[in-house]
């Protein structure tokens, strides 16, 4: 299954010239870049370049310096924190280490957003939810375990099933596929574009790895020394004859 | 790159520590309060150091009671005995091990627990659900402590007494009735309140000192290590400060 070419409209994440520096360390010059819906950007870049840094600043997890934000028409830092936490109902975050609670059950991990987002919903709606997330992530079955019981990609796959839990318009991976096996992590892409359609969402997706950029993306942002340095379709940017592109897709 | 200075590095965990004390309050005063995970954590916190802090209590009022016997004797002063060790014990003896035990228990737990949930992003996500991370693990967690050590103090004095009860029927043979009347002759409110007053202090310094340790651990898993140890460390320190001035606030009020 391969990334399908489409056309969108709307924008749901804009980011304009965005600055993030930690002391002398300036992580984010002047980066833009725009998300549509319905749409799967990889933004691509070595190790260290500030993509993870990026999309916390999306998420509000860290404040950038300058520029701007805006996600699903509210910018981000312009919002209070009550603002900021129903925002993030709409904006689903699959940590690279995926920062499931470890003294937790998998119903529990799940059951967390929910107790604090929809706190008004039953248990029976609770659980239905819950089931739901895991069977689409293929691990029903993992409801009572513990994480440290789980398989690196079955963690990775129950994270994603977290993040979905609140049916997000939009969702953030970062490197879902960076410590797995060939095989889990073509396992993940396709879960990605799975997710994509069954939830209807629109993603960014942090990588370095060329196999998640052509099985996943519709569009490719390389980032380079803080600033977007080529952009993209996968065909495209492999065509290109720049050096630093073609390092990457070489 | 330059090398910090030792002074600068203490001035500035001292200027962040005490950033991080008015954030508790910020958020004590704010929002809503995490009551299940207030009461997870006194469990997890009194059961982890009620077997450890009841042991030495009674070994403590053994010793204290075996060790003072001679010297009492050597003074025709052995019938003192039940109320001088009583005093020794309540006033000062248990509730300072017990802080050292806790301190070492459960600040050292709190330090590596947060600390990991930090390295492995787990705090990030907590904030991503929409949760208060200092609210639901730095809130809780410093009440927690704070409610639970003067209550594991009150256990373990009790125990001690039980000890020291042994130690004195080891020499001479006195009944739990008169041992019992010989302590509460002597022990009064001003030597058993200050005691508890102090203990919420302990409480709270090593719940805090465990939370920013654990908050602001850096280096992934060595860090993690790093934070429960320098949580250990800081907070027996603090202990002994809040002993000290604790002492002091009672000579100025003449509770001796």
């Amino acid at each position: 299954m391969m990334a399908e070419k489409t056309t969108y409209n709307d924008v749901v994440i804009d980011v304009r010239d965005l600055c993030k520096a930690f002391g002398e360390n300036h992580v984010l010059q002047d980066f833009s870049m725009q998300l549509h819906k319905g749409e799967n950007v990889v933004v691509l870049g070595r190790s260290g370049s500030g993509k993870s840094v990026f999309i916390k600043c999306i998420i509000g997890l860290l404040e950038a310096d300058s520029g701007s934000i805006a996600v699903l028409g509210k910018e981000v830092m312009d919002l209070d924190q009550h603002l900021l936490d129903q925002l993030r109902v709409d904006v689903g975050f699959l940590f690279q280490s995926n920062a499931l609670y470890d003294s937790m059950t998998v119903r529990e991990n799940l059951e967390f957003p929910l107790r604090r987002h929809m706190s008004g919903i039953s248990s029976v709606d609770r659980d239905e939810r819950v089931m739901r997330a895991l069977t689409d992530v293929g691990l029903a079955f993992t409801v009572d375990m513990l994480p440290e019981e789980l398989s690196g990609g079955m963690k990775k796959r129950v994270a994603l099933a977290r993040a979905l839990i609140l049916q997000p318009k939009i969702i953030l991976y970062d490197e879902p596929t960076t410590g797995l096996d060939p095989i889990t992590a073509r396992e993940i892409n396709e879960l990605i574009l799975q997710v994509q359609k069954l939830y209807n969402t629109s993603s960014i997706i942090i990588s370095h790895d060329m196999n998640c950029v052509r099985q996943t993306a519709n569009r490719v942002v390389l980032l380079i020394d803080g600033k977007c340095y080529a952009e993209g379709s996968p065909d495209i940017l492999e065509k290109s004859n720049d050096p630093f592109v073609h390092a990457f897709f070489d | 790159m330059t090398k910090s200075n030792p002074l600068s590095k203490l001035l500035n965990e001292t200027a962040d520590l005490f950033l991080f004390f008015l954030r508790f309050f910020r958020e004590l005063t704010h929002g809503r309060m995490e009551w299940t995970e207030w009461i997870n954590q006194c469990f997890y916190i009194g059961n982890r150091s009620l077997v450890l802090v009841s042991i030495t209590g009674f070994i403590i009022g053994l010793v204290i009671t075996i060790q003072s016997h001679p010297s009492m004797a050597a003074f025709g002063a052995e019938s003192w005995l039940p109320s001088v060790v009583s005093v020794s014990l309540v006033r000062e003896i248990v509730p300072v091990i017990t802080a050292l035990i806790c301190a070492g228990k459960i600040g050292s737990g709190i330090g590596a627990e947060i600390g990991s949930m930090k390295v492995t992003e787990q705090i990030d996500a907590m904030e991503v659900s929409g949760t208060n991370p200092y609210k639901y693990l730095v809130v809780t967690r410093v009440l927690a402590a704070m409610f639970m050590v003067p209550l594991l103090v009150v256990i373990s004095d009790t125990i001690g007494l039980y000890g020291a009860y042994l130690g004195v029927n080891m020499k001479q043979a006195v009944s739990f009735s008169l041992y019992t009347h010989q302590i509460f002759m002597k022990l009064t409110y001003s030597d058993v309140v200050p005691s508890i007053v102090k203990s919420f202090f302990f409480g709270f310094a090593i719940g805090l000192i465990g939370c920013f340790k654990g908050f602001n651990t850096r280096n992934g898993t060595q860090g993690v290590g790093a934070a429960a140890n320098s949580a250990v460390v800081m907070a027996t320190f603090v202990v002994f400060i809040i002993d000290l001035v604790a002492a002091q606030i009672a000579d100025i009020f003449s509770i001796t």
